[in-house]
């Protein structure tokens, strides 16, 4: 009950800030929504099963691409978005299917190399994908129905909403006794397998899922701030959600959010100062990895808060 | 020219990357072999060597050949510091754990690359090669100094090997590689092992960025490159085995460079990461490895 | 009534590279007996348990249980088949409740949240639901292993060293617990206390050297000149 009000209130807040937010943090925010739904499906695999996959930049450009594509080819909003959810989850059925009959450093080494596998594709396709330059979608391609998502205010609203559905179905399904099976694996998995669990099968449904969420979160950045580029399939956009993760906290359902929510102001913050986005990566990944392994959420649960999903 | 000097120059080619990549992929599969370390900082450092390189000839006066073989020296000697102060105050505190040791080589590769950018800029810049022979075949002129590399790389792996199997260091190492325990209960100091074996790790790849940096220019991303291919070949090679890294490194730099001549390049990397990633999941040993060298 | 077989493995054999673990072994099950598993170290119990149970994959030969021809099935299905298995170093989920453990042997056969008070009180540890598992006592953890096997109402139990590391007092209360269990469940004990299988065991095969050296009621066994000569390292 307590941990459906938080959510609740960190939702209510996000919609009181379409209001009260400048122009600017409002566009921020918008940005962040959307990566913290990228976060929100990377921690499904990550923190709940423990599936360490340094290659979901491939999902997410999956989504992107397969709505930019579609947008393009003269699809409207609508389809070209489910497509694109359709297309994270996808790839990440198959590439899983492959990829799982590894784990630990191999999963790692394996996803890497898929993601890696994707952006060149996606860079030996340039005339069809623009390659890294990219390309901007249509006016007309980011109408979603009556609603212009080119305007601040219902882009706000529909990043807004997406996260929203994202963040709740996320905390049903980790108290749902899917949701548990997934912790038994990560905690696990000889254990599991001798309880009757098709590990296996667990890993690739959560890694599906996995997908799906960062294929909703491309489709949605390519309607909402109507770009796409190869630069999204690069590495940087595997390690993203990871940081996000790890400073939130993995296996919270808030923490890719928070995590997110902390790089975009810190990174705007030190930016002012000097450009060094990379340090703060860099540094960001170095700190939290040494000293706080568990990341905020996950350090205030261990510390009494015991509630937090 | 016809099919065939055009073969022959890209066979020339090939086996002037198999040398640097030989170089650079015998530092990861080291680090990895001896401590379960997935570095993914690896690539950054041979940008560092390529880096300091340009510092040394910049700034350091004297003759061009003289000073390039002060560039060979310093340059690795730093990169080889660093790392050994990177694995003491970073990868020794997570226990060598796996996972977080690649996302805190992660880390470390972006605070490098940042490093790069902000003291060296982000454009590329040349650095002059220590000398500019020429040798003339009867179909085209070849780069003296790319055929120094081969014959530098051969020379450095051999040395490399005699010191893995014939010195007192190497016994150490294999002995810490082989088993842990084993190693401390007989007296081997493996915390300074582990030290001493990523920063050597480090200098190699360091070195092998000085001595491609006159064929290349330094910029601050091109370790990214060299650290993809690395993986390639010490995946391709099994997993800690230096022979195999080996053989793998002549086999991927001798395609790499025919594949390219005649077919995309992109092609060509998206087709050798995929064989990485089926290697792995299918052929874990890998293709030529049997094992530990 | 004449005695039905639960489990019936006929000619395996498992290598190890060059080294044959076990070799040729027939092996039966009688429904609803306590059946005991013995033999020096490295005989190939753990192996041969480990392929009844699916941890490992059949090389050679073949498997039934329950009239079905289980030898091709992975080691999840076997369990929802009926073969539950404890493990000779305890595997519990260290980071979960007590509850939380039970609960998930008790999902995993489609069980409703209800009954995990029952399943734990059935081993006397209704009293820590809510601890973490990794922080109860060896023997605790033990009877934790225990009650996640029986919650999953299995046909028959693996038990693989279960009284390993516990004390007198406690391998008394396991002792009572496990006759307890039979026949509705059956039993296959890997065990190196003697008293413990004379005790329990209804019937007793030996390992040696990969292959069976005798079957029979303990009796029979103690008095097996072959079985003496191989524990005495004749």
């Amino acid at each position: 009950m307590k941990a459906l009000l938080l959510h609740l209130g960190v939702l209510a807040g996000l919609l009181a800030l379409n209001f009260l937010a400048p122009a600017y943090h409002h566009a921020m925010l918008a940005r962040i929504m959307v990566l913290a739904v990228f976060g929100l499906g990377y921690n499904i695999a990550f923190g709940y099963t423990g599936l360490l996959s340094l290659g979901h930049a491939l999902y997410f450009a999956a989504g992107l691409y397969a709505t930019g594509l579609l947008s393009q080819a003269g699809w409207s909003a609508g389809p070209a978005l489910l497509a694109g959810v359709l297309a994270g989850g996808a790839i990440a059925l198959v590439s899983g299917a492959l990829a799982l009959r590894t784990a630990g450093v191999s999963l790692m080494i394996v996803t890497l190399m898929f993601a890696q596998a994707g952006y060149q594709t996606i860079l030996y396709y340039t005339p069809l994908t623009r390659g890294e330059e990219g390309f901007n979608l249509t006016n007309a391609g980011r109408m979603l129905g009556p609603v212009n998502l080119t305007e601040e205010t219902p882009r706000y609203l529909a990043a807004l909403a997406l996260f929203a559905v994202a963040l709740l179905l996320k905390l049903a399904l980790v108290r749902s006794r899917r949701g548990r099976v997934m912790v038994a694996v990560r905690e696990n998995e000889e254990r599991s397998r001798m309880l009757g669990y098709d590990v296996f099968r667990v890993k690739l449904v959560a890694l599906t899922l996995s997908g799906l969420y960062a294929g909703a979160a491309g489709a949605a950045w390519a309607v909402l701030f109507g770009y796409v580029g190869a630069g999204f399939a690069g590495i940087q956009y595997s390690i993203l959600p990871l940081l996000y993760t790890l400073l939130g906290g993995a296996g919270t359902v808030l923490g890719p959010f928070l995590g997110a929510l902390l790089m975009f102001y810190l990174i705007d913050l030190t930016s002012d100062v000097s450009q060094s986005y990379l340090f703060m990566v860099g540094a960001s990944l170095l700190i939290l990895v040494v000293f706080a392994p568990k990341g905020i959420l996950g350090s205030l649960r261990a510390r009494g808060l015991k509630w937090l999903p | 020219m016809g099919f065939w000097p055009i073969f022959l120059l890209a066979l020339m080619e090939g086996l002037v990357s198999a040398a640097v990549l030989a170089i650079t992929a015998a530092g990861l599969s080291l680090v990895f072999g001896v401590m379960r370390v997935v570095n993914v900082a690896h690539g950054a450092f041979f940008m560092l060597g390529a880096v300091g390189a340009w510092f040394v000839t910049t700034y350091v006066p004297g003759p061009p050949a003289l000073v390039f073989l002060a560039a060979m020296i310093l340059a690795p000697l730093c990169v080889a510091a660093l790392a050994g102060l990177a694995d003491i105050a970073v990868l020794k505190r997570l226990n060598y754990s796996p996972d977080a040791t690649i996302v805190a080589t992660i880390g470390l590769l972006y605070i490098l690359e940042q490093g790069a950018l902000s003291f060296f800029g982000p454009s590329a810049r040349p650095v002059p090669a220590p000398f500019s022979f020429r040798i003339q075949l009867p179909w085209f002129g070849y780069s003296g100094y790319k055929l120094a590399v081969v014959v530098a790389a051969v020379v450095l792996l051999a040395v490399l090997w005699l010191m893995i199997n014939r010195t007192k260091a190497g016994l150490v190492m294999r002995a810490t590689q082989s088993d842990p325990e084993i190693a401390r209960a007989f007296g081997i100091n493996t915390d300074k092992v582990y030290a001493g074996v990523f920063a050597f790790g480090a200098g190699l790849a360091a070195l092998a960025g000085v001595l491609v940096v006159p064929i290349q220019q330094a910029y601050y991303l091109m370790g990214e490159g060299p650290l993809l291919m690395s993986f390639i070949v010490v995946i391709i090679g099994g997993l800690g085995s230096l022979r195999g890294t080996l053989v793998a490194a002549l086999f991927i730099g001798l395609s790499d460079g025919v594949i390219s001549m005649f077919f995309s390049p992109t092609l060509t990397e998206i087709l050798a990461t995929l064989l990485v990633a089926f290697v792995l999941i299918f052929r874990p040993q890998g293709l030529f490895g049997r094992g530990a060298a | 009534m004449a005695a039905v077989t639960l489990l019936e493995a006929r000619g395996l054999t498992h290598r190890f590279g060059g080294l044959t673990a076990v070799r040729g072994v027939d092996f039966d099950l009688t429904q609803g007996e306590c059946h005991a598993l013995i033999g020096p170290n490295g005989a190939g119990k753990t192996t041969l348990v480990s392929l009844l149970s699916g941890r490992l994959p059949v090389q050679t030969g073949a498997i039934r249980f329950a009239g079905q021809d289980i030898t091709r099935l992975p080691a999840h299905q076997r369990v929802r088949r009926g073969i539950a298995y404890t493990f000779q170093i305890t595997s519990v989920y260290a980071g979960l409740s007590v509850a939380e453990n039970a609960g998930l042997a008790i999902q995993s056969r489609g069980g409703a949240e209800a009954e995990v008070p029952a399943a734990l009180a059935r081993v006397g540890l209704e009293g820590m639901a809510e601890a973490r598992a990794g922080t109860l006592s060896y023997g605790h953890q033990r009877l934790l292993e225990l009650a996640m096997g029986l919650a999953l109402h299995p046909r028959l139990l693996i038990l693989d060293e279960p009284t390993q590391g516990l004390s007198a007092g406690e391998i008394g209360r396991f002792k009572d617990l496990v006759a307890g269990l039979t026949p509705e469940i059956t039993v296959l004990l890997i065990e190196h206390n003697m008293e413990v299988v004379m005790d329990l065991a209804r019937r007793i095969t030996v390992l040696n050297f990969g292959e069976v050296l005798a079957t029979g009621t303990p009796k029979a066994i103690r008095a097996n000149r072959a079985v003496q000569s191989a524990y005495l390292g004749g």
